[in-house]
């Protein structure tokens, strides 16, 4: 889906669904994930249906995650930190 | 405490007019989402090396001096600020609050850009469909390349995008054109002398691709992406046949408009554009919007693109000096007088590019989500319309569009198109849904601090 450029930044380590994966000091939750090949950020509140992010400028909200306990935060606008727990987000509306 | 010049958004035009005023000694504050200056355009460019700019082009590597102008100049600059309210008394409150959530100015500069206009078409909401702009930031800020890349939509940052991908060595697998070809006389009879330049660039770019040999379908219609939990393929109709390929990235992209709901929220008066179609704020000359002491630069007042936008910031701060009475109305006369040779000159080619370039989606089939948050579909509009609805206001509380989390930045536009098509009126008197604070989720602690 998307490989790297080289680039010297820093390897930087987080984790997604319990797993660990690695990203680049610097880059957006959305684009580390992205890059791990991950493209479903979340289900939708209404119907369930499967969601990543669209815009990733913090336009759309489609790339909405729990980052450390912290529900609805938009991954193209959070960056990556070292040990950063990240999960995906499940609807329906309860 | 009241500062002379609150500026919202720090790209091309939002730095160009706080260098400027704070050269001429305003006492200038710049707010930005961003962890860094530049906006979309030239996102990243502190941190992108001498091979990303080359991959991106001299147009990018321009912002670097833009940039560091910006840095030099003494206006404050606060990144990692979203805004999300401002009042008619030019109060601006923002997110995180630590510490300084409220300032209010003499003067505000909205500066905030534009979005991508949404695509609506049947499956742009899968995992794998995203805006052709989003994808250029994943390679500005993220040195990310798309691979297998199919681009479908039209419009420059297509082309754009296609030669940035081939220079980083992840040529698009395929280019689906649906500029209509009908459209290209039409267009060619809007284009004026000053207007060549741009048009001989747009030429290079498309001379890139096709010695690149990448397959590139023209006049694509009935554009479909195909996929159950994410992007499977691209179904489209070009040259008198279906086609139907294997994608798991699709870039699309319809154009951009500006973006509003900063100037909606407080309080500007828009009118519909029809050239460009899509609202924006009505201006005077020098950027004022119709709140006093408020003015838009750049692509929030209407698409003009980057270059026109350092001009357009430069001219509204020109203006605020002149209301600090800094300047008085010659000296700002004379001020401007070069950017606005300029700016006519970067707007020579828009009457062009909107014709050649109209939207290909504004009102989609019953099928499609316009909303898509609440995931609200067109025929949902329709229905609403049948059972009496005259409005995008109303259209929320018969169909709960735009009341997602996006507060209708991706569906207003729709929902206008939408509607007005199903009424039967212009869209200009449908209007907008109103826009209300917040316009970024904020905490309890956040709110109660501002009440
Ligand atoms: S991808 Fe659109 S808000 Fe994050």
């Amino acid at each position: 889906m998307f490989s790297r450029r080289d680039d010297p930044r820093a390897i930087c380590r987080f984790i997604f669904e319990g797993q660990p994966l690695e990203a680049k000091a610097g880059d957006s939750v959305a684009a580390a994930l992205l890059a791990a090949g991950i493209t479903q950020f979340r289900t939708t509140p209404a119907t369930g249906a499967p969601r990543g992010p669209w815009c990733l400028m913090g336009v759309c909200f489609d790339c909405l995650v729990d980052i450390d306990g912290q529900a609805n935060r938009q991954a193209c606008q959070v960056t990556v930190a070292e040990g950063m727990a990240v999960r995906r987000m499940y609807g329906p509306r309860p | 405490m009241t500062h002379d010049c609150v500026i919202v958004g720090a790209g091309p035009a939002g730095m160009a007019a706080a260098s400027l005023l704070a050269r001429h000694g305003a006492d200038v504050v710049v707010l930005d989402e961003q962890p860094a200056p530049g906006g979309q355009i030239w996102r990243g460019i502190e941190a992108a090396d001498a091979g990303l700019r080359a991959v991106l082009g001299g147009e990018y590597a321009a912002g670097a001096a833009a940039v560091a102008e910006f840095r030099a100049s003494g206006a404050s600059y606060r990144p990692g600020q979203s805004v999300w309210n401002i009042t008619p008394e030019l109060d601006v409150w923002t997110t995180p609050a630590d510490g300084a959530g409220h300032l209010r100015g003499r003067t505000v500069l909205l500066a905030v850009g534009a979005m991508e206009r949404p695509v609506p078409i049947p499956g742009w909401t899968l995992p794998g469909a995203m805006g052709a702009g989003g994808v250029q930031i994943l390679l500005k800020s993220a040195n990310l390349l798309p691979q297998g890349l199919v681009l479908a939509g039209q419009g420059p940052l297509l082309y754009q995008l296609a030669t940035q991908c081939i220079a980083a060595g992840a040529p698009p697998a395929a280019i689906l054109d649906a500029a209509r070809p009908a459209d290209v006389w039409p267009a060619l009879r809007l284009l004026r002398p000053a207007a060549l330049p741009y048009l001989h660039k747009g030429l290079l770019l498309q001379g890139t691709i096709r010695a690149a040999g990448i397959p590139w379908y023209r006049g694509v219609t009935r554009l479909r992406l195909l996929g159950g939990d994410a992007v499977a393929g691209v179904r489209f109709h070009s040259g008198g046949q279906d086609t139907e390929i294997a994608a798991n990235l699709v870039a699309l992209h319809d154009g951009v408009i500006p973006a509003q709901h900063a100037a909606r929220v407080a309080g500007c008066t828009h009118r519909w554009d029809a050239a460009q179609a899509c609202f924006h704020p009505v201006l005077d000359a020098w950027g004022s919007a119709t709140v006093p002491g408020l003015l838009v630069a750049g692509d929030a007042g209407g698409i003009g693109g980057a270059a026109a936008a350092v001009h357009q910031g430069r001219i509204a701060a020109a203006d605020i000096l002149r209301r600090l009475g800094r300047l008085d109305e010659a000296g700002r006369d004379r001020l401007a007088a070069a950017d606005r040779r300029a700016l006519a000159r970067h707007l020579a080619i828009r009457p062009f590019l909107d014709r050649r370039y109209r939207p290909i989606a504004l009102v989609p089939d019953d099928s499609v989500t316009v909303c898509r948050c609440e995931e609200v579909t067109a025929a949902d509009l329709r229905a609403a319309v049948a059972m009496g609805c005259q409005g995008p206001n109303q259209a929320k509380s018969f169909t709960r569009a735009g009341m997602g989390p996006c507060q209708g930045r991706m569906c207003g536009t729709t929902v206008t198109t939408v509607l007005a098509a199903a009424l039967g009126r212009p869209p200009g008197d449908v209007g907008h849904a109103r826009v209300r604070p917040p316009l970024k989720p904020i905490t309890v602690g956040e709110l109660a601090e501002a009440t």
